[in-house]
Order: C-alpha cells, then sequence, then structure tokens
C-alpha cells in the first residue's frame, strides 16, 4: 500500500514547536488512511494530549507512528515514549481530574477515550510508553468493476 | 510556562476592536505559547478599552485539546473578572464532538453559531459588521 | 482434518498433482472459466475470468507442492482470496446461498479430476488413486477458502451498506428558520447514535440553526449508552452555539432513565415534537399562536 510513506515516521518531541509536528503529522497519516473527519479530529486530539505528557510530565521523548491492517480496515499505531520519571499509580493516573501539571487533568483518561485501543507501560523510574491505536472505521468503497 | 525562545512570526494573534466588543480569530493550529500570548492580550485589551464582550471566532480551529480549552475558559475567567463577557463562537461540529469526549464542557462558557451572534449576544449591537452571509465559517469540509 | 492426514504422506504424489496443475494450468483455467463460479464472479469477460482461473491453479500447484493440500492457511491460499475476493459482492448480487457456493466450487473438481486422470495414461492404478486423492483433499481446501472469502467479504459488504442506510435514514428537517430536527424511528445502538449525533451537528451549521430538536417518539428502548449519546449531543450542540431539545420520551423510555438513574437534568426535554418546536420558537421570539376565526387551530 502506498500510503504507508505518509504514515510511517519517528517525530521527536522537545518542545511545543514539536507539538504542532505531531499533531500535523497524525491529521495528516489519518486523513491517508481514510479516517473521516470527526475520527481524524478524535486522534489529532489525542496525540496532542499524549505528546504534551509526554513534554511536560517525561521531559521529552517522541512518537511513532505506524500503519496498521486488520482485515479489510486501515488503522494507525501512534506510540508515545518519553524516559522520564514514569508514572508510580497507573489507575490514579487514568482517572479524569487527576492532574500532575498543568491542564484541567484529561490527559490520559481524556485521550483514551478518544482511541478505540491504549495501553500504558509505565514505572517509577522506568520512563512511559503510551501506545494508541485506531481504525478507520468506515472501510474504503467496494472496488467495482468499472 | 515560559519557554525560552521568542514566539515566532506567525505566533501573534490579533485582537480586533468592534465598538465595545473585542473580536479574536483563532485560526489552523496553535502554539501553546501563543495561547498563552494571547490570554494576556485579551486581558489587557479589555482594560484599555473597557470593553464589555470578547469573541473568540474558531470557527478556523481544527482541534481543541485540554490546553487551549483550559487557556479559553481562563480567558473567560478573567474576563469576568473585568466585567467583560466571553461568548466562543462557530465551533465545528468535529471539534464539538471530540471536545466532549474529551470530557471539556466549558461549563462557564458562551457560546455562538456565528461571529455576528455573538457580537449580538454580547450586546455589540452597533458594532454590527458588514453583513457577510454564513458568518465567518469557511465552510465545514 | 485427520481423515486426509494420509494424504500428507504421499509427499510424491502432492509433488506430482503439483507438478499436473501447473503444466495444465492453461486447459484447467479454460474449463473452470466456463463454470458456474467463474462465470458468477468474473461477469465483464471471458478472458478476465480465465486469467484469474490460472492464477488460482498456480497458486494451488504452489500449495500441493509444499504438501499443505490440507492446510486452509498455506500461503498459496492468500492468493486465492485476492483473486476471488469479489465473490462477497457477486454473492450479494446474486443472492447466491453459502451452500450454491459450495456448490459450485466443488463443480470444478470432476474437470479437474479427469484432466489428471488423462494426464497419467501410463501411472500406475496405484498411483493416479493417490494423485486422485491429493487433488480432491485440494479441492476441498479450496472449497472452504472460497466460503470463508466469501462469507467474510460478504459481511464487509453488508456492513458498508448498513452504514450507508444509517446515513439515509437520518434524515435532518428543517422546521422553520432556525430550527432542525431528526425524528428517530427504530433502535438506536451506539453506531446510528454516533451518526445521529454528527448528521445533527452538521446540519446545525449548515441552516445555522440555534435549535436543533432529537425526536425520539419512534424509539422503542433507550438504553444507558443511547442516553448518553443524546447527553453528548446535547453538550456538542451547545459548544457549537446551538441548543438542543429532546422530544419524544415516551412514559416507558422516562421510566427506564429514572431506573438507570441516569440524570438528564441538563437536557431540555419536551412531551412532542410540536411542543418542542413551541419551545424553539418562542426562544427565537416568533410564536405561533391559534386564532380560531382564521380556522388555523387545527394542524
Amino acid at each position: 500500500m502506498e500510503t504507508a510513506a505518509g504514515v510511517e515516521a519517528c517525530l521527536p518531541i522537545r518542545s511545543d514547536m514539536d507539538l504542532v509536528w505531531v499533531r500535523q503529522h497524525v491529521r495528516q497519516a489519518a486523513a491517508l488512511l481514510g479516517f473521516g473527519l470527526v475520527d481524524q479530529t478524535k486522534l489529532v486530539t489525542a496525540a496532542s494530549e499524549l505528546a504534551r505528557n509526554t513534554l511536560v510530565h517525561g521531559g521529552g521523548g517522541r512518537m511513532e507512528a505506524a500503519h496498521v491492517v486488520r482485515g479489510r480496515v486501515n488503522g494507525l499505531r501512534l506510540v508515545f515514549a518519553d524516559d522520564g520519571p514514569g508514572i508510580p499509580d497507573l489507575d490514579r493516573a487514568l482517572t479524569d481530574g487527576y492532574t500532575s501539571g498543568d491542564g484541567l487533568g484529561m490527559g490520559l483518561g481524556g485521550a483514551r477515550r478518544l482511541v478505540h485501543e491504549f495501553a500504558i507501560d509505565s514505572a517509577p523510574g522506568a520512563g512511559t510508553t503510551v501506545t494508541v491505536t485506531s481504525w478507520s472505521v468506515r472501510p474504503p468503497l467496494p472496488r467495482e468493476e468499472a | 510556562m515560559t519557554r525560552d525562545f521568542p514566539p515566532p512570526v506567525t505566533g501573534h494573534v490579533p485582537v480586533l476592536r468592534l465598538g465595545d466588543v473585542l473580536l479574536v480569530t483563532l485560526q489552523g493550529d496553535l502554539h501553546d505559547s501563543t495561547a498563552e500570548q494571547l490570554q494576556q492580550d485579551i486581558g489587557e485589551a479589555i482594560t484599555r478599552n473597557r470593553a464589555a464582550g470578547v469573541v473568540i471566532d474558531v470557527s478556523g480551529v481544527e482541534i481543541v485539546d485540554s490546553f487551549l480549552g483550559r487557556v479559553l475558559a481562563e480567558i473567560a475567567a478573567k474576563a469576568r473578572l473585568l466585567a467583560a463577557e466571553t461568548v466562543v463562537a462557530g465551533m465545528r461540529p468535529a471539534v464539538a464532538i471530540t471536545m466532549v469526549e474529551l470530557g471539556l464542557f466549558l461549563p462557564g462558557l458562551r457560546t455562538a453559531l456565528s461571529t455576528e451572534d455573538a457580537i449580538r449576544l454580547v450586546g455589540g449591537g452597533d458594532a454590527h459588521p458588514a453583513a457577510r452571509p454564513g458568518g465567518t465559517r469557511q465552510g465545514s469540509p | 482434518m485427520p481423515e486426509y492426514g494420509a494424504a500428507g504422506q504421499g509427499g510424491t504424489a502432492a509433488r506430482e498433482v503439483g507438478g499436473f496443475l501447473l503444466r495444465r494450468r492453461e486447459q484447467i483455467a479454460q474449463r473452470w472459466a466456463d463454470e458456474t463460479l467463474f462465470r458468477t464472479v468474473f461477469t465483464v469477460s471471458r478472458e478476465e475470468a480465465v486469467e484469474a482461473g490460472r492464477t488460482v491453479v498456480e497458486a494451488l500447484a504452489q500449495v500441493a507442492g509444499a504438501d499443505l493440500s490440507a492446510d486452509p492457511e498455506a500461503p498459496g491460499f492468500l492468493v486465492v482470496r485476492e483473486q476471488l475476493s469479489q465473490i462477497g459482492s457477486a454473492r450479494t448480487r446474486t443472492g447466491l446461498t453459502p451452500s450454491q457456493v459450495s456448490h459450485d466450487v466443488d463443480a470444478l473438481r470432476p474437470p479437474t479430476v479427469d484432466l489428471l486422470v488423462a494426464d497419467l495414461p501410463d501411472a500406475a492404478p496405484e498411483a493416479v488413486r493417490e494423485a486422485t486423492n491429493v487433488l480432491t483433499v485440494l479441492m476441498g481446501t479450496l472449497r472452504l477458502v472460497v466460503m470463508e472469502t466469501a462469507l467474510s467479504e460478504g459481511q464487509a459488504l453488508i456492513d458498508r451498506q448498513r452504514l450507508q442506510l444509517l446515513e439515509m435514514t437520518t434524515p435532518v428537517i428543517q422546521l422553520w428558520d432556525g430550527i432542525v430536527a431528526v425524528p428517530l424511528i427504530g433502535t438506536l445502538d451506539s453506531a446510528r447514535s454516533q451518526i445521529v449525533m454528527e448528521t445533527l451537528l452538521e446540519s446545525v451549521v449548515e441552516q445555522r440553526a440555534r435549535f436543533a430538536i432529537l425526536d425520539i417518539t419512534g424509539v422503542p428502548t433507550v438504553d444507558s449508552l443511547v442516553a448518553q449519546h443524546l447527553m453528548k449531543t446535547v453538550a456538542a450542540a451547545r459548544l457549537m452555539g446551538a441548543e438542543c431539545v429532546v422530544s419524544g420520551i415516551r412514559p416507558a423510555i422516562a421510566q427506564t432513565i429514572v431506573h438507570l438513574g441516569l440524570d438528564l437534568g441538563t437536557v431540555v426535554t419536551r412531551a412532542t415534537l410540536a411542543d418542542a418546536l413551541g419551545y424553539a420558537l418562542r426562544k427565537l421570539g416568533t410564536d405561533i399562536v391559534s386564532e380560531a376565526s382564521h380556522g388555523a387551530g387545527e394542524r
């Protein structure tokens, strides 16, 4: 599939300028994979939340984007990784209203609601990795014989 | 949260004055620092112009995450302390759906379909901008 | 498939069959092109059917050569799935039942076996029997693969059509300047609620509607997920500067909502669509008064 070229990427998350790149890349990749406008917006917003977490709480890190396929449905997988202090209490961090920094405390819990699959791996002192996947639920149009 | 580098040239959002209403048009992808700068600018503009209302046109905004949501809420709270009312106008459906899913309801914020409606709402009746059918929305995609 | 296990031991017979398929692929493809299966799936031209048949035979040859005749997951079958992926839409178009598909695939076997027997005139009867066995197993697996493809492709098509239907069954009506409504009829599930929300909010923008009415008179039941969607729609409309009114909550549904402990406190509700329209009109500063003298009281 030729879309892979515009989808696969590894972007650094070091400054708030990088957040803009992350959002733009995710928007573009999701559009390439056939995501509808609402699904694009949800995924970009989730990416923005997670990238900001990586920046603010993880002290910076990176985002990797990959094209995944299930059956005939395209998906976009985003991995946000940092080598920061890690999250001591994951359950609490996923609760709405919990915050250790700026924002309205929506970061992790909110982002989880915006994606189809969400996984987090973190331990104190060992950094944090958040993996999210969303599917372009609307499958491509049938390839009708012309 | 100040960054060491100066905001880029494009990182400044103009605050326009229409009678006693301030009009701010947000476009595209906003930098965190730009949003914070704007928060400061609006506060100063309200005091300087003794504005009664602030209209923030978000029809050109593609996403509102919790950071931008917080900035909007804080602008409104600050404006209220300065006796001005804030209205957010022209939010796109996809953005609104996403914000609700994210849990951002912005309860303290007034909203309007278009900047015209918003200006009427904050009592800037005399400062009606030239009739622009369809508001300032750039046609939702 | 334990009864086919023995076939795996006939590695030579399997290679024999693989070789036969490769040698005779053109003839087999020609024969298959005239069989019902290929005629239903490839409607454009016979050449197209022959071409596809050739590719399928080559793939089968590879499967047989690798002695994987009984394994539907054999790599060679990937090609078969691709080649016959149109079978799903063909099935929906012609209303083929699964058993017909099964029968049509099975019909490919006899001509192939005939060609195989003809191809081995000098072989010992034992060898011929073994080769025929391998071919039968192979064709059985092909049947399984085609069935799978047909069913999953058909499912994908059904999903797409369901989505299109959902979009069509969510008509947004402009009731008045600045007032739109969606009369919902039938069961609301999560997918449909999502589409309702998007369609309604899009029309709020298009019609510059300050009021959006969700009429659920025709909705038999509301579960907590649907109620949540309704509330999300109301909240999203508010963020856009519109007010969303829910009308037509029947007593049974009101009961459910109370039972589920859902708080619709922030949602404006009205008993009927007419009441909701009246509410919106009043808020817009317009009002409909019935003037008996003009006979406009009845609608």
